[in-house]
């Protein structure tokens, strides 16, 4: 046996609890999770079945954790885990789970698979079985703070930018301030108007924010490959500027797999709770709405509909929010079948996004997404995470497909009732 | 062995070591699964989260919505058999005298042509859920020994029953014998393989409803 395959069989071992022990115990092999999974229903392949996709693990637990497991081990009835194996269950383990946890709703004896396939990658991970996208992703996080390599200056410059561009300073820094907002890669890249949008809703709301030069993204790839020592150092980063910075709140970004790593895994990563409310960027929305904060005039009538990213709403609890925001902007908001916590995932959250390896069949398990928001005759899609926008926007140009992405915060920052000055000068 | 020979041993010593087995195995099985034991969750759960093991645990006996439709014909058997083998094994009146006999409380019977009527409906459930384990892609793919073995633990029971109350096939005695003795290989391998979900289903649920409750969610 290799070193690194004893490795991550010994976290395995060591991840192993009664929780994951009652799931592997109570399956009984319906095979509804696989009605569950985007990745079965657009393929129609059964090996991407989701109780399937966790054998190897669930094959330690019954030669290791069960009495006639071990007698079967030990008589030789039982096939031992070997690299062969872990090689050959990669991709299902990886390119095809985005953890979007929907089989977990779906399963009638209760089984949690995705709280599995997350502790299944970490094994996967150090047995050195992780596609290689996952790897550089992962190597670029520790390296310069970002798994897409946004530096320090890169993330300034944008800064300065959306200042400019939404005619609000962006406090930077600012010992003392209540909220610290930090994004994940994908809005600093791809959609920075997300900081601007905020910029003047806060304005408006009146609200002391800052952003950290030194820890301004939650993109956590350490988690979506299973290394937890990567993913704690992540975190920290963050846990560091705000307890410096002496912040009362963080603000999770849209992106829901770096909200999720922040909000529910991070506490857990570092051994301790944080000092400090970590929100999500809807949440406290919403909670400015009801307060009576954000002011937004008029409504869009353009039908839309709303994309629920998986671990905002299923793996997050942030249902209602982005409905109650959508409908104080919008007039024709459409829901689509199965929307809130069943909705289906874009295909490439949890890190199946970063790992080319998936392409081919991240476009296939797309339809799903497509023929959701055709049925609804909605041309314009919104949604809350810029990982999802991404991905929803690499699919249309894939297919050819026409569809107008926007995202909530922008939308509602759209509507944003401009401050009295503004009025008076458009007046004039 | 005689007929009555053999009865006799299923209703005595037979049930006695059956029962052995299983409350044995079932303890051990407890044991190698609350033993693992869970590390605190240091984030900070949402107001209510308290419920949310419970609810699920509840919940998931209902058809789950949306998952219900798509799988409607899984769905329907299931519900079909767990009916079946609820009321047969249980309001069954020769079952309750046994029950009375082994922990002491008894309750009133269903009529027999109801018990038929249920055993009936269980034994067509199971084996059309024998054939589509067998043609499904996906439950054929899943399928081990293990699963068709469970299979044939769980029918062997309701079929010689059956036959049993109908004084079919074989003369009574010899039936009813190999009727309590299948339901007795049933009881003792029961805690060793997947049949034990009828009881960590509501563990596994309890912890599915904790997980998704902490975040605000109802699973």
């Amino acid at each position: 046996m290799s070193a690194s395959l004893e490795r991550g069989l010994n976290l395995w071992r060591e991840v192993l609890d009664t929780p994951s022990a009652s799931f592997f115990m109570s399956c009984v092999h319906c095979g509804l999770c696989a009605d569950a999974c985007l990745f079965y229903t657009e393929t129609g392949d059964p090996q991407y079945t989701p109780i399937r996709k966790l054998e190897p693990f669930r094959r330690l637990w019954r030669q290791e954790y069960t009495l006639l497991g071990k007698l079967a081990a030990k008589l030789g009835l039982s096939r031992p885990l070997t690299d062969e194996t872990l090689a050959e269950w990669s991709p299902l383990i990886y390119d095809s789970c985005t953890l979007c946890g929907r089989c977990s709703l779906a399963c009638p004896v209760g089984n949690d698979l995705a709280y599995l396939i997350r502790k299944a990658r970490e094994g996967m991970a150090v047995a050195g079985h992780a596609p290689q996208g996952l790897i550089d992703a992962t190597r670029r996080t520790i390296e310069s703070g970002s798994p897409m390599g946004v530096r320090p200056a890169a993330f300034m410059t944008q800064v300065r930018k959306q200042s400019e561009a939404s005619g609000v300073s962006i406090p930077v820094d600012q010992t003392g301030a209540d909220y610290l907002v930090i994004m994940s890669s994908m809005e600093i890249i791809g959609f920075p108007e997300y900081l601007g949008a905020l910029a003047r809703i806060f304005r408006q709301a009146g609200i002391s924010w800052t952003v950290s030069s030194e820890a301004y993204e939650a993109t956590n790839s350490g988690i979506q490959i299973g290394v937890s020592d990567l993913a704690r150092e992540i975190v920290m980063r963050i846990v560091n500027a705000a307890e410096k910075l002496q912040v009362k709140t963080v603000i999770g970004p849209e992106c829901g797999h770096a909200f999720t790593a922040l909000r529910w895994e991070g506490p857990n990563l570092i051994g301790r709770p944080y000092p400090f409310a970590v929100v999500h960027v809807l949440e406290l929305l919403d909670q400015l709405r009801t307060d009576g904060k954000l002011h937004t005039t008029g409504q869009d009538d353009t039908p839309l509909t709303f994309h629920d990213p998986c671990q905002i709403v299923r793996r997050g609890g942030v249902v209602d929010p982005p409905r109650r925001l959508l409908n104080q902007v919008a007039s024709d908001f459409r829901e689509m079948e199965d929307a809130g916590v069943a909705n289906w995932c874009c295909g490439g959250g949890g890190g199946v996004g970063a790992n080319s390896r998936a392409d081919a069949l991240r476009f296939t398990a797309f339809k799903r997404k497509k023929s959701q928001w055709d049925a609804t005759g909605a041309r314009t899609l919104v949604t809350a995470c810029a990982n999802c926008r991404n991905i929803i926007e690499e699919g249309l140009e894939h297919y050819h497909l026409d569809l107008q992405v926007i995202g909530l915060t922008e939308l509602v920052a759209s509507r944003l009732t401009p401050p009295a000055n503004e009025t008076e000068t458009a007046a004039s | 062995m005689d007929a009555m020979t053999f009865l006799l041993w299923t209703r005595g010593p037979g049930l006695q070591i059956a029962l052995a087995l299983f409350l044995l195995g079932f303890v051990l099985r407890l044991f190698e699964l609350f033993s693992l034991g869970r590390p605190p969750d240091l984030a900070v759960p949402r107001p209510g989260y308290r419920r949310g093991g419970w609810r699920t645990l509840a919940a998931r006996s209902l058809p789950a919505g949306t998952f219900a439709r798509q799988a409607y014909v899984t769905y329907g058997l299931s519900y079909l058999f767990h009916f079946g083998l609820f009321f047969s094994l249980l309001f069954f009146a020769p079952h309750i005298l046994l029950f009375r006999e082994i922990i002491g409380i008894s309750w009133p019977a269903l009529p027999n042509a109801w018990i038929n009527a249920w055993a009936l409906l269980a034994i067509a459930a199971l084996l059309l859920m024998l054939v589509q384990r067998l043609i499904h892609p996906v439950k054929r793919l899943l399928s081990t020994t293990h699963d068709y073995f469970a299979w044939a633990l769980t029918f062997a029971p309701l079929l010689t029953g059956y036959l049993a109350f109908q004084h079919a096939l074989l003369p009574y005695t010899w039936m009813l014998g190999i009727h309590i003795l299948s339901a007795e290989l049933l009881l003792a391998c029961l805690p060793f393989t997947k049949l034990i979900h009828f009881a960590t289903l509501f563990v596994a649920r309890w912890y599915n409803g904790d997980i998704a409750g902490r975040k605000g969610v109802a699973s």
